[in-house]
């Protein structure tokens, strides 16, 4: 317990990097994985820009991606990291192999919640006079806004997951600080302490999430 | 003067497998509604009506033929010349299609917005539209606090926020119950009378055609099968399919088992007449019925208002002496060339 209380600066310092990587791996494949849902999404047989060729593509694409176990994915994109200037090790290189991992999975979230709106919905808009883009950037996402919201905080909590996973290739965090000063000397309470600040920010992140979703949903 | 026009209209769907037939919804349809009119179009599912609601605000895009709107070749056009084309044309749907997201305000907003016109002439335009419908009190409401009248009302209005000269209504009633029905179908006919926006109506359901409409379109397997007026359709439809939506409506002439109860609870001989304004006094034929000393009685029909005109079938039972019944019969048709033929067991 004394040991524990001797690395609190340490714990907060971890729990920091694990916030910081979770926000930019948000941010990075949120963004990313919002855009190839939306090209999923509008690619599709009957959608607003049908296109087989493309759709096919980009759903071989994530379908490759997608069953990679993010431990393997997270040694294998090393050399990318590395090819691009970036470090093989630490919070940036957590960034980078979480945006990864996690714009596939986004992608299919953000897919199967834009179906979610009615074709009749779509087709009202058309009929209103709506350009195809106007109505896949502006009116779809915004009708599938709850559910979409809920399916980001599904994945955040994931984010959480994936970045104490990071923390075994020293990419910081909370996995990290768990591995070296927990399990590595022999200290459970390490151990235990990481999990309760994980338990928590994943408590929060899905209050807040639930929360906007029910604003979004009015119920 | 004609605002719509289809010529030769064909439209095929791709096959869903290769070695399938490619699905003919519409198979070369001619039409002309006049500016102004209400038309309806009835047909089963299926019968490619929806289609060719679609295909006046280039929904849906022809295989063959051509659709004009005010003289004006719509084949052709582009997606952005199309969507100045569709603000003059607006559509309502069986399910509302109304926007969860946004509040019932925010739903007739949208084709001004889309349209790009200023804010403050949106927010007046929307009050406007929103009195017209009778629902200025549930203008930040949203969508799901409605009944479903109500959700057509908004449907209505914002079909109607960029003045459109022509409405297009999808099975607008098929989700309502009668009553609202009623409400919803007067108040496209204030639409059209009070802001002489033409309408076209599809729909599977005759008392939608007889409440609102002037004409009447019958489609089957994708084509016209009859055409005209409402009153001339429902008092003498000629196609099968035809008779039996105006059955649904109109009593029929008794046929099969339906006569054969009749037989078999009323004595005597049972004729039909048919009642059209214009071809049959009603009093002619009952005077001759009486002046011959036979007793009838009223057993089957009735007498149906369609668009202020008069039109039904009278079944009666005719008792009393066999002779002053051939004899009274036989007046009642010199009078009414059109009684309907004797039915006699």
């Amino acid at each position: 317990m004394d040991r524990l209380i001797a690395l609190l600066p340490q714990l907060w310092e971890a729990t920091f990097e694990t916030l910081y990587i979770v926000s930019f791996s948000l941010i990075f494949g949120g963004i990313l994985g919002l855009l190839l849902g939306l090209a999923l999404y509008a690619t599709r047989e009957g959608s607003l820009f049908p296109n087989k060729p493309l759709f096919g593509f980009l759903n071989v694409l994530v379908n490759f991606f997608r069953p990679i176990p993010f431990v393997i994915l997270l040694v294998a994109v090393q050399p990318f990291a590395r090819g691009l200037g970036l470090p093989g090790i630490g919070p940036e290189f957590g960034i980078f192999a979480i945006t990864i991992a996690s714009l596939f999975a986004i992608s299919r979230i953000v897919e199967q919640n834009l179906l979610t709106v009615r074709p009749g919905v779509i087709e009202a808009a058309r009929a209103a006079g709506a350009g195809r883009a106007r109505i896949l950037f502006r009116l779809v996402p915004r009708e599938a806004l709850g559910p979409l919201v809920l399916g980001y905080t599904f994945i955040v909590v994931a984010l959480v997951d994936m970045t104490a996973m990071a923390g075994a290739v020293a990419a910081g965090g909370l996995g990290e600080f768990a591995i070296v000063y927990g399990f590595k000397q022999f200290n459970p309470a390490v151990t235990w302490a990481a999990v309760l600040v994980i338990i928590v920010i994943v408590q929060v992140v899905q209050f807040v999430g639930n929360g906007l979703a029910r604003r979004i949903l009015r119920r | 003067m004609t605002l719509i026009r289809l010529s030769g209209v064909t439209k095929s769907f791709p096959p869903a497998s290769k070695t399938a037939t490619p699905v003919v919804a519409v198979d070369d349809v001619s039409l002309d509604i006049a500016e102004g009119s209400i038309t309806g179009i009835i047909g089963y599912s299926g019968a490619g009506k929806s289609t060719v609601l679609r295909l006046v605000n280039a929904l849906e895009r022809p295989t063959s033929g051509t659709v004009e709107i005010d003289g004006r070749d719509i084949t052709g056009l582009r997606e952005r010349e199309l969507r100045a084309l569709r603000s003059d044309i607006g559509m309502i749907f069986q399910q509302f299609n109304l926007f969860d997201s946004r509040t019932v305000a925010g739903n007739v907003a949208y084709p001004l917005e889309v349209a790009g016109r200023p804010r403050a002439e949106i927010a007046a335009r929307v009050d406007e539209l929103l009195a017209f419908v009778g629902l200025a009190d549930k203008a930040k409401n949203h969508p799901e606090q409605l009944s479903g009248g109500q959700k057509q009302r908004v449907g209505i209005a914002r079909a109607l926020a960029t003045s459109p000269r022509i409405l297009l209504a999808d099975e607008a009633t098929s989700a309502l119950d009668p009553d609202t029905t009623q409400e919803v179908l007067s108040l496209l006919k204030r639409v059209n009378a009070e802001l002489g926006i033409t309408i076209l109506v599809i729909t599977h359901e005759m008392e939608v055609v007889r409440t609102i409409a002037d004409r009447v379109v019958v489609m089957e397997n994708g084509r016209v099968i009859e055409d005209g007026t409402v009153f001339d359709i429902l008092s003498a439809p000629q196609h099968p399919a035809t008779k039996k939506f105006v059955a649904s409506i109109i009593e029929d002439v008794p046929a099969g088992a339906q006569l054969q109860v009749l037989r078999d609870r009323h004595p005597g001989r049972i004729v039909t007449f048919t009642i059209r304004e214009g071809d049959v006094s009603q009093a002619e034929v009952f005077t001759a019925l009486t002046a011959h000393d036979v007793r009838f009685e009223l057993i089957h029909g009735g007498i149906n208002d369609i668009g202020g005109r008069v039109f039904g079938h009278l079944t009666l039972a005719l008792t009393g002496d066999a002779d002053a019944v051939d004899r009274a019969i036989g007046a009642a048709r010199a009078h009414a060339p059109l009684i309907e033929e004797d039915i006699r067991g």
